[in-house]
């Protein structure tokens, strides 16, 4: 499976990760890897993407911040639904994830 | 709309090292109990402490706080706890019935006691570019490393030199991640040693009284400057993840939801729901346990955790008054124990302020 170094695959500690079953979901229309089990935002960062949206007037980006469902900067738009939390929402193979571009003016 | 609800003893919220320990003293002394918890694994903030703990046996003492969790998780389940992950609560309603947000449905139940023990939540800092891809919580990179074993970036500064700051540097170094520097506006680490030297023996740079001044970069963090307090010395640090070890807050607003007194105590986070030493709200029948109540340490957590799982089934007729208090004070004893340090002095004392109120 084609994963960038992003991954952790050896740990001195928590030893080697046991490979879960691939799937991929669809960031702005193009394919990224995910694995089973694993919220959008963690599978975004595996794949070298650290932006999840743009803020709504300057239209600046922004990133996970807290990783645990309380800062909001991580919610995109999900299979069409907008604000969704997307370190706390699993990976679903054929997920469609959109980023949000703030407001339009 | 009207939702059937459900009759539940004793609802635990959040899984996490207070809320497993308060289900398990509850369940042991024959209460019936369910814990509720947002996330898909129970064990809170244990499920991603991949180091060792010290202190005595009884605080789980050489053991990973991975490992803890797991004991305490089976614990509960040996007992019958009845678990449900993935849910959240939305509200705890001045009538006694609490909202949940179940997988597949929105349930109301309606609890003889609650305990509150849903954690805390990172703080923050504002400088400019602190909205940049890239600067985060140092909880959340530990969450992303040691839970979804996936690195955030590959050269991190992290800001703060207590013990989140110390142990999550030396495990972003484990994870493969190079990490070029500890910032620290205070003169001296506040951390304990045995952290402190950990990231002295990997050779990562403390910069004690220095200051962050910027975080720099177009689509995502490139570079952050920081300030010697001293003589305004700026040095410019190439990285792409900026860790925010500046402390925590308490989540406890399903407390102040519920009217619970919330009095403010900075040394442990900010407000809080007032409570006794055992860990009774100002709303009977509502107790709080863990970071929800102060921010202190994992061990703190699993004894005030037991302590109010002590005195819902106290309230639940499952013990009786003598009973109770004899088990409350062998936990108040240990708890001392661990408050003894000279580290957990300003939270002692907080503490006590607050039981006073």
């Amino acid at each position: 499976m084609a994963f960038n170094n992003f991954r952790i695959l050896q740990h001195p500690v928590l030893g080697e990760k046991k490979n879960g079953k691939e799937v991929r979901i669809f960031l702005d229309g193009l394919p990224i890897h995910a694995v089973e089990g694993e919220p959008i935002a963690a599978a975004l960062y595996a794949a070298g993407v650290r932006i999840t949206r743009l803020s709504p007037h300057k239209k600046e980006p922004r990133g996970a911040f807290c990783m645990i469902g309380r800062c909001t900067e991580c919610c995109m738009i999900v299979d069409g639904e907008p604000n969704v939390r997307t370190c706390r929402t699993m990976v679903r193979d054929g997920m469609r994830v959109e980023t949000p571009r703030g407001w339009m003016e | 709309m009207s939702l059937p609800c459900e009759q539940l003893d004793l609802l635990v919220i959040g899984a996490g090292p207070a809320g497993l320990c308060a289900a398990y003293e509850a369940a042991a002394v024959g209460c019936r109990v369910t814990i509720v918890d947002e996330n898909d694994k129970a064990g809170g903030q244990l499920s991603k402490q991949i180091h060792r703990f010290f202190g005595s046996s009884h605080h789980g003492a050489g053991k990973r706080g991975i490992e803890i969790a797991e004991e305490l998780f089976g614990d509960c389940l040996k007992l019958g706890v009845d678990v449900r992950l993935s849910s959240s609560v939305l509200g705890l309603f001045s009538n006694g019935e609490v909202m949940i947000d179940a997988p597949t449905q929105l349930c109301l139940v309606n609890p003889g006691a609650v305990i509150v023990a849903t954690g805390a939540s990172e703080k923050s800092l504002a400088f400019p570019g602190w909205t940049l891809p890239g600067v985060m919580g140092a909880g959340a990179a530990q969450t992303l490393i040691n839970i979804h074993r996936i690195l955030p970036g590959s050269r991190v500064l992290m800001v703060g030199s207590g013990n989140v700051g110390l142990i999550v540097s030396y495990q972003l170094l484990q994870a493969g991640a190079e990490v070029v520097g500890v910032v620290d506006t205070a003169g001296s680490i506040s951390g304990y040693q045995v952290h402190a030297g950990r990231v002295r023996r990997e050779g990562i740079p403390v910069y004690l009284g220095h200051r962050l001044l910027s975080a720099r970069g177009s689509t995502g963090l490139e570079e952050v400057l920081v300030e010697a307090i001293e003589d305004g010395t700026v040095k410019r640090f190439e990285a792409d993840v900026l860790c925010l070890a500046v402390g925590m807050s308490p989540l406890c607003d399903l407390a102040a939801m519920r009217d619970c007194r919330m009095v403010y105590e900075d040394a442990l986070g900010g407000l809080v729901p007032w409570h006794g030493a055992d860990m009774r709200t100002s709303q009977s029948p509502v107790y709080i346990a863990g970071d929800a109540s102060g921010v202190e340490e994992a061990s703190v957590a699993m004894e005030e955790g037991r302590i109010a799982g002590i005195s819902a089934a106290e309230d639940l007729g499952s013990l009786n008054s003598g009973e109770a208090a004899e088990r409350r004070a062998a936990i108040a004893k240990r708890l001392d124990e661990l408050r003894a340090g000279p580290h957990s002095r300003g939270k002692l004392a907080a503490k006590e302020r607050l039981y006073a109120r």
